[in-house]
């Protein structure tokens, strides 16, 4: 183990409440902390906690059931059309949040169920390519669909989408609450927070339940699995169905968030990059998942506020456009994870032995 | 002007060149499962160098034929190197790792070769040097120019070329044995590291001569040309049984054919609903109708269950 | 023997132009321990595939217990009562032994994502039975003490007992192995013998694929014999092994006067 220090606390069962407690203060207060450093970085702490949403949410399709999906964020994009369909001007609709997200959730899931259903029998390989020629097109009828009959506004998006509000309560604008002023990306930090929790927790159940060893059973011999009277085409579906609708309900709190929507944020290279978290972070494995997540969606950001005042410290002025080297220094790290730790950051534990036997 | 004829032409002409980048990627897939997903970068480095290098010739004087010549002819080695580093480097260390680690590695490199190709070549559209002068002729009511029928021409003639060596050579047999069964193929004294070397070479070179094509048929390249480009290539290889030449190239040339007769016929057929901006969905609406009713693709082996 | 639970009717299954299979019928009765032998390639694990809903049979079919076996899939004929072991060993080799045993109990249990994720009580009692019935089932193949251990790190023997134990925990009226002494030494085939015996005790009717003539000759109450695809002979060991179409079938053409 390289850190036994960290290995021991994480493992005692005797430190383990006083780290959940700690570690639950940490994430309330993080948010006030990185008000400090500007209300960008709470915006980025938003956006990583909705890429853990949205990783785990894929986990159960790629980490449990073993499905490669690289469409994912189409049913994220159908959840956001929903909402900003439902709530916004363009259409005159403004519908409360609690209709429209489990809305959202349903039509992605039956967009997911539509799509898996007649390719789950594919091999791994194709049904990759299939869902992502699925994204695809959604995003090019998102783009299009503006007319003859005016249903996605096109390239331009749709502007002016409500936020979630319960009430006169609303989750865009400050509000104060004794001493502090809460801003809008503070309160949707602890909205998804809450959501995130939720998600983990399901995420973990299913993997110990009947449900998740099927999964586990399809993922490692499928004829086994149907021999023992497993129903691997509904079990697929069921895996496939549920991470849609994840996907459907962060694509909804996305377009709350930002009030704004347009085709663009739904392209290949999102679909992509979350994958990449679940891989990266160890696939099938929840705290990796996690990590995976936090890692891809922060270094990024990070690296847009490294990479400008390092160059001037080492050539004296800015050589290479920021935006191309930190697109460069993110792909180099994939390639570099993969090369030194092809099991992901943090594998589970079996894999972790699996490996260290392969290599033995 | 006869648009079902006129859109057959165009229609060849990008299939042509989907055939080739799609056989950089169905060999590769062949022998080690890989969806190499850099190979649409591969494509657009090819064209890049080519334009960087018709220009560098042809202000030193060099005659534009010959310095085309030249520059197809360094684009080839560049992406060669490229593909041959690309394996060497990215994926060899990976050959045991789990399945999905080679393919976040490839799309890592995707990105890689793209944002240090924006860093090269800038982030504006580069405009491809006009090699011939372009004639245009009529056939039957559809036009069709020089530049498409060399194109095809150039096409069928390097396919060709490799169906020769594939079939007739060697290093071919090896090829086929290690896609066929790599570790009966290892017993059997194939040097498979070589094979899979080759693959990714000779694909690249397909892949650089694909660009070039590209090039001179848009006359316009841009960093970020080769994804799409690799996505429709490698929906070709699938559509025509993954892992079979002949069937990349049939894929190739049926996915270029299905969508520019769709994008000349959609408005009719849903009655103005739909315009040909929706071209880039045919690929893939025909690509999921094909796999949901021949899941092996057009021409791929349907294997069955063992227990 | 009394009550008949399976019977195969005229199966034919074809490859191509090859006939695996053609008009095999035969009878098992409740409560027996069946052999089907034949020489490599004779067609009993095309059989097996057959009955087990993993091929479509071109021709023919089978009754359980007087009702039509229409399995066309592998979970229906285990969701119908019969279960198998795999020539091949095929377990899930990155689950624990337990776990591997667990997933057998899926087909007789219903806990579904909203118990798993509410994790109520109906979900949390069934979550015990299943665990309880799992190590059971380990300490009756005999290998309680393995129950931890990843399923890919047992030894072959012990393997081949939890594939056993596996198929046990579907519940089956018909359990099928192929080949389960394969690659044992004398030791192990003799414990399996024992295992085998126990399970026709316990009330589990046995259908045997079996290479191992001793174990076969010891162990079961009829055989069936397959040659290229046909049956050539079906009927007690003793009998079986004087049947000349058998010896012919397994050591070629026997002069008249051997």
């Amino acid at each position: 183990m390289k850190h036994p220090f960290l290995h021991a606390l994480l493992r005692l069962p005797r430190h383990s409440g006083v780290l959940a407690v700690s570690g639950s203060l940490l994430l309330l207060a993080l948010p006030i902390v990185a008000m400090w450093g500007g209300q960008a970085w709470v915006r980025i702490l938003d956006f990583a906690i909705l890429y853990v949403f949205l990783a785990l949410g894929l986990n159960i399709v790629v980490g449990f059931a073993g499905l490669l999906d690289l469409g994912y964020i189409a049913f994220y994009a159908v959840g956001a059309y929903t909402y900003a369909l439902l709530a916004s001007p363009h259409l005159g609709l403004h519908l409360p949040f609690w209709v429209i997200l489990p809305c959202g959730a349903m039509l992605a899931c039956l967009f997911g169920v539509l799509l898996g259903a007649p390719t789950l029998r594919l091999r791994g390989d194709y049904l990759a390519i299939v869902t992502l020629g699925f994204g695809e097109i959604i995003r090019i009828f998102l783009n299009n669909l503006n007319a003859p009959l005016n249903i996605t506004n096109g390239a331009q998006g749709i502007n002016l989408i409500d936020p979630i509000a319960i009430g006169a309560f609303k989750l865009s604008g400050r509000t104060d609450i004794w001493v502090y002023s809460l801003n809008g990306p503070q309160k949707y930090y602890y909205l998804l927070l809450l959501l995130c929790t939720g998600v983990v927790v399901i995420n973990f159940r299913l993997q110990h339940s009947r449900i998740g060893r099927a999964w586990q059973a399809i993922r490692e011999d499928e004829i086994a699995a149907r021999a023992v009277g497993i129903n691997t085409r509904n079990m697929k579906l069921l895996a496939f169905a549920m991470g849609a609708s994840f996907g459907g309900v962060a694509g909804g709190v996305y377009s709350a968030m930002q009030g704004f929507i347009s085709p663009e944020s739904f392209a290949l290279n999102e679909s992509i990059m979350v994958l990449a978290m679940v891989v990266l972070g160890g696939m099938g494995h929840i705290p990796g998942v996690i990590l995976g997540a936090v890692l891809l969606a922060v270094l990024p950001e990070a690296l847009r506020f490294g990479v400008v005042p390092v160059q001037q410290v080492l050539f004296g002025k800015v050589l290479v456009d920021p935006e191309s080297l930190r697109m460069l220094i993110f792909g180099l790290a994939l390639v570099l994870v993969m090369r030194f730790r092809p099991a992901g950051l943090w594998p589970s534990p079996e894999r972790q032995r699996e490996l260290a036997e392969a290599k033995s | 002007m006869d648009t079902f004829l006129q859109q057959l032409i165009n229609g060849l002409v990008q299939g042509s060149i989907y055939a080739l980048v799609a056989l950089g990627y169905t060999m590769v897939y062949g022998i080690m499962g890989l969806i190499n997903f850099a190979h649409g970068e591969v494509v657009m480095i090819g064209t890049m160098v080519a334009i960087t290098v018709i220009g560098m010739l042809t202000n030193l004087g060099v005659p534009v034929g010959l310095a085309a010549v030249l520059a197809l002819l360094a684009a080839m080695l560049v992406c060669m190197a490229l593909g041959w580093s690309l394996e060497r480097i990215a994926y060899r260390p990976l050959r045991h790792a789990p399945r999905l680690t080679p393919l976040i590695t490839a799309i890592g490199m995707s990105i890689v070769l793209q944002n240090l190709a924006m860093i090269i070549w800038s982030r504006n559209y580069l405009i491809f040097p006009r090699i011939i002068e372009k004639t245009s002729h009529e056939i039957g009511g559809a036009y069709f120019s020089n530049v498409q029928v060399l194109i095809v021409l150039l096409a069928v003639a390097s396919m060709a070329g490799l169906l020769l060596l594939i079939y007739r050579t060697r290093l071919g047999m090896a090829m086929r044995a290690a896609s066929q069964n790599p570790q009966v193929a290892r017993l059997m004294g194939v040097n498979v590291d070589r094979v899979i070397a080759a693959a990714f070479i000779i694909g690249s070179a397909m892949g650089a001569l694909a660009g070039f094509m590209v090039g001179s048929y848009y006359e316009v390249a841009h960093y970020q040309m080769g994804f799409m480009l690799g996505l429709k290539a490698f929906t070709a290889a699938v559509l025509g049984g993954i892992g079979n030449l002949a069937g990349a190239m049939a894929g190739g040339l049926l996915l270029g054919i299905i969508e520019a007769l769709g994008a000349g016929y959609i408005g009719d057929l849903t009655g103005g609903f739909l315009g040909s901006h929706y071209q880039d969905i045919f690929a893939f609406v025909v690509l999921i109708v094909v796999l949901m009713f021949r899941p092996s693709g057009l021409f791929g082996e349907q294997t069955g269950e063992r227990a | 023997m009394s009550q008949v639970l399976l019977e195969a009717r005229q199966v034919c299954k074809h490859f191509g132009g090859v006939k695996a299979l053609s008009d095999v019928s035969l009878t098992i009765h409740a409560g027996e321990i069946y052999g089907l032998i034949g020489p490599n390639g004779a067609g009993k694990t095309t059989f097996f595939n057959c009955l087990t809903g993993l091929y479509v049979p071109d021709g023919g079919g089978f009754e359980l217990a007087g009702k039509p076996l229409q399995a066309d899939a592998p979970q229906k004929a285990a969701a119908l009562g019969i279960a198998r072991t795999f020539q091949n060993i095929r377990l899930f080799a990155q689950m624990t032994a337990l776990e591997n045993v667990m997933v057998g109990r899926h087909v007789r249990t219903r806990a579904g994502v909203i118990g798993a994720i509410l994790r109520n009580r109906a979900t949390r009692e069934e979550e015990a039975a299943i665990r309880r019935r799992a190590e059971e089932l380990l300490h009756y193949v005999g290998i309680a003490d393995r129950a931890c251990d990843l399923a890919r790190n047992l030894s072959y023997g012990d393997q081949r007992r939890l594939e056993i134990a596996r198929a046990l925990a579907t519940e089956p009226k018909l359990l099928c192995l192929d080949e389960p002494a394969a690659g044992m030494n004398g030791a192990e085939t003799e414990a399996l013998k024992v295992l085998i015996e126990g399970i026709r005790r316990d009330g589990t009717t046995v259908l045997l694929i079996e290479h191992d003539m001793k174990l076969v000759m010891g162990l079961c109450d009829r055989l069936a014999v397959l040659d290229y695809g046909q049956k050539i002979s079906e009927n007690v060991p003793a009998v079986v092994q004087k049947d000349r179409r058998v010896i012919e079938a397994y050591l070629g053409e026997v002069p008249e006067d051997a």
